[in-house]
């Protein structure tokens, strides 16, 4: 796409705001409607996007394929352990009254961010983890054959 | 019942139902963090010996008839999710740890020859997802959290069939049919939970049992019913829902197809049995009938009907899994007798088959680590060359039958005694006729295994193989000796579950 000047600096431009609004809906999640999946969606179409206006092998080289695939494993290790947490303190799985027993509701709270922070990394890297696996496996075609 | 959980003390014994579930679920992600080969071997292992202890631990707690409950969170139950374990899920339990640690110890030898390297470690994640979702499903008290673990073990299920591609393409077809039919039978199952949680506003199995019984003759809850027994019907390859299941089995490597055999299906019946006895009533009209009408007489065929089949496959593997669905059968037509010694000799036979396949499914595995094939004809005279191998698979063969002395001989006498118990002489009868059929298939194996000339010498697989082949077949004649485990427990669950 080497002649998509303007699709180019508009992606740049565009990049970086999505994945802030990503952000934002993950940390008010809790007030407001959005939270892990929701985030990590908008977070992972950043980098689609990217990768398709700029070209697979240039978004690789932010996002390289190990990377997000563990990452995608680390998301489920933040939830579960967040889980196993509350289980050493002697709370059942995923109480979050553990994380801060004085103000069960602060617990709650916290708990909830941690669970949801978890979600959102592991949605954000399977989606990406998906694009690149389907992306990988056609031909790219050639700027002429557009 | 355990002790009230005291907050702020580590006292893991209370938290048994949970870990049981969530040990191989962390360490599944801790897998492909560390992405090294032989580590995420071991790490397994130790994964599915932990589960294996938690679940001893487990029955003794409940051997005495007890219940033990445990709310997520810290949400009492019918808000919260709640895992309840009693005698009925902990053999299960049992059932599905003690599989897994004898599978993954196979795996070690068998495994490289099946799969590049370099797909070892995610391979060992999906098999661990999948021990979680299976777990999670047995566990769980709470029905949507049971279509949650349900998903999570079949999605894995897909990607390990998927893997037998790397011997031969059609496992691709056959993960994908299954695949289709699988989400199918979820889709159907989660319409099911939706209509139930439309008529009682509750999705905990207890709850809910109360609520139906107030709720009286409910046209939602009827088709709430039906839409779960054709969804676990799929799951648990009842027999016209039941065409993904010899592909998947016969493409899939060797370690998933034990795995599989000897847990997935029964895990989906034993979703339909709780289903039926502790949240439907199994006095009512709509279930009782069903079971008389429709699944007795679907169960008869599919034990005649695919063990006919079975006899003339020329591919072992397949010929197994037809084997399988005539077992599935019989646990269907146990369940279908609406009796407590048909329950219990429906429980009974999911154990005992576990075992029994397993060992021949491994033992074909073991085969297969030398002639690359199953074909029948390919395994020509190895009776000699593979003397221990072949034992074992004699000895799982002869259990599969039910020779009297083998694990398959108790529970398929406790299946004659409850049909008889409820007057179904004929139903008898075909038990016995299908039974003489298995004994065609697996004579015709026994006689190119002993009596025919090998063409090719080939050495005998190493002891690690043979280990956990041989513990599968000492299992097969442990339970025909000693049926303290098995039947006794069952008894007592079906006594729960007729409560």
């Amino acid at each position: 796409m080497k002649h998509h000047l303007i699709l180019k600096v508009i992606t740049k431009f565009m990049v970086g705001v999505i994945v802030l609004f990503g952000l934002y809906v993950q940390f008010h999640g809790d007030y407001s409607p959005g939270g892990g999946f929701q985030a990590g969606v908008i977070i992972s179409a950043a980098f689609i996007l990217y990768g398709i206006v700029m070209g697979l092998k240039n978004v690789q080289k932010v996002m390289p394929v190990w990377f997000a695939q563990k990452a995608a494993a680390v998301g489920v290790l933040v939830y579960a352990l967040t889980g196993v947490f509350s289980l050493i303190f002697g709370f059942e799985f995923l109480n979050y009254h553990a994380i801060s027993p004085e103000h069960p509701k602060h617990g709650q709270h916290y708990g909830i961010i941690l669970v949801e922070l978890g979600v959102g990394i592991t949605v954000s890297f399977v989606m990406i983890a998906i694009y690149y696996s389907f992306a990988g496996r056609t031909p790219r075609l050639d700027d002429k054959e557009w | 019942m355990a002790s009230e959980i005291k907050e702020g003390t580590l006292d893991l014994i209370n938290h048994l139902p949970i870990l049981q579930v969530i040990t191989p679920m962390l360490i599944a992600p801790i897998l492909v963090v560390l992405n090294n080969k032989t580590l995420s071997w071991l790490l397994s292992f130790l994964g599915a010996l932990a589960c294996l202890f938690i679940s001893v631990l487990l029955i003794q707690t409940v051997s005495d008839g007890s219940t033990l409950t445990y709310s997520l969170g810290g949400w009492a139950p019918p808000i919260g999710i709640e895992y309840r374990i009693d005698a009925a899920n902990s053999i299960l339990l049992f059932l599905i740890s003690i599989i897994s640690v004898i599978v993954l110890i196979f795996s070690y030898s068998s495994l490289h020859v099946e799969i590049p390297e370099e797909k070892h470690t995610l391979f060992y994640a999906c098999f661990l997802l999948c021990l979680t979702g299976l777990l999670g499903v047995v566990a769980t008290a709470d029905i949507f959290n049971v279509f949650v673990f349900l998903e999570i073990s079949s999605l894995s299920t897909y990607v390990l069939v998927a893997q037998g591609s790397y011997l031969d393409r059609r496992a691709l077809s056959a993960s994908f049919n299954y695949l289709i039919m699988g989400t199918i039978g979820a889709t159907f199952f989660v319409i099911g939970i939706g209509y139930i949680y439309m008529a009682t506003g509750s999705l905990n199995m207890m709850d809910i049992a109360e609520r139906v019984s107030e709720l009286g003759d409910s046209r939602t809850v009827q088709a709430g019913f039906a839409f779960i027994v054709v969804g676990m019907g799929l799951k648990l390859a009842m027999v016209p829902l039941h065409v993904w299941l010899p592909n998947a089995y016969t493409f899939a490597p060797t370690v998933v197809t034990c795995f599989l055999a000897a847990t997935a299906t029964k895990v989906a019946l034993y979703v339909l049995i709780r289903f039926v006895f502790s949240v439907f009533n199994y006095e009512d009209s709509f279930v009782n009938e069903l079971f008389f009408f429709l699944i007795m007489p679907l169960a008869i065929i599919a034990m005649i009907a695919a063990s006919v089949i079975a006899i003339f496959k020329q591919n072992l593997k397949k010929m197994f899994a037809y084997s399988s669905l005539a077992q599935i059968g019989y646990m269907l037509l146990g369940l279908s007798l609406v009796s407590e010694k048909g329950l219990a000799s429906s429980l009974v036979h999911m154990v005992n088959h576990g075992f029994t396949k397993a060992a021949l499914f491994m033992s074909l595995g073991a085969f297969m680590l030398n002639t690359k094939n199953v074909y029948i004809n390919s395994l020509q005279g190895l009776g000699r060359s593979m003397p221990f191998t072949s034992a074992a698979f004699v000895i799982g063969g002869l259990s599969l039958i039910g020779v009297p002395g083998t694990a398959g001989f108790i529970s398929k006498w406790l299946l004659l005694e409850a049909a008889l118990g409820s007057g179904y002489w004929l139903v008898a009868v075909l038990i016995i006729v299908s039974s003489l059929f298995a004994v065609i298939y697996i004579w015709k194996i026994i006689e190119v295994l002993y009596f025919s000339e090998s063409s090719e010498s080939y050495s005998e697989v190493n002891v690690l193989t043979l280990t956990p082949i041989w513990i599968l077949s000492f299992f097969c004649i442990f339970l025909g000796i000693n049926t303290s485990l098995t039947v006794e427990v069952a008894n007592m669950a079906a006594e729960i579950l007729f409560k």
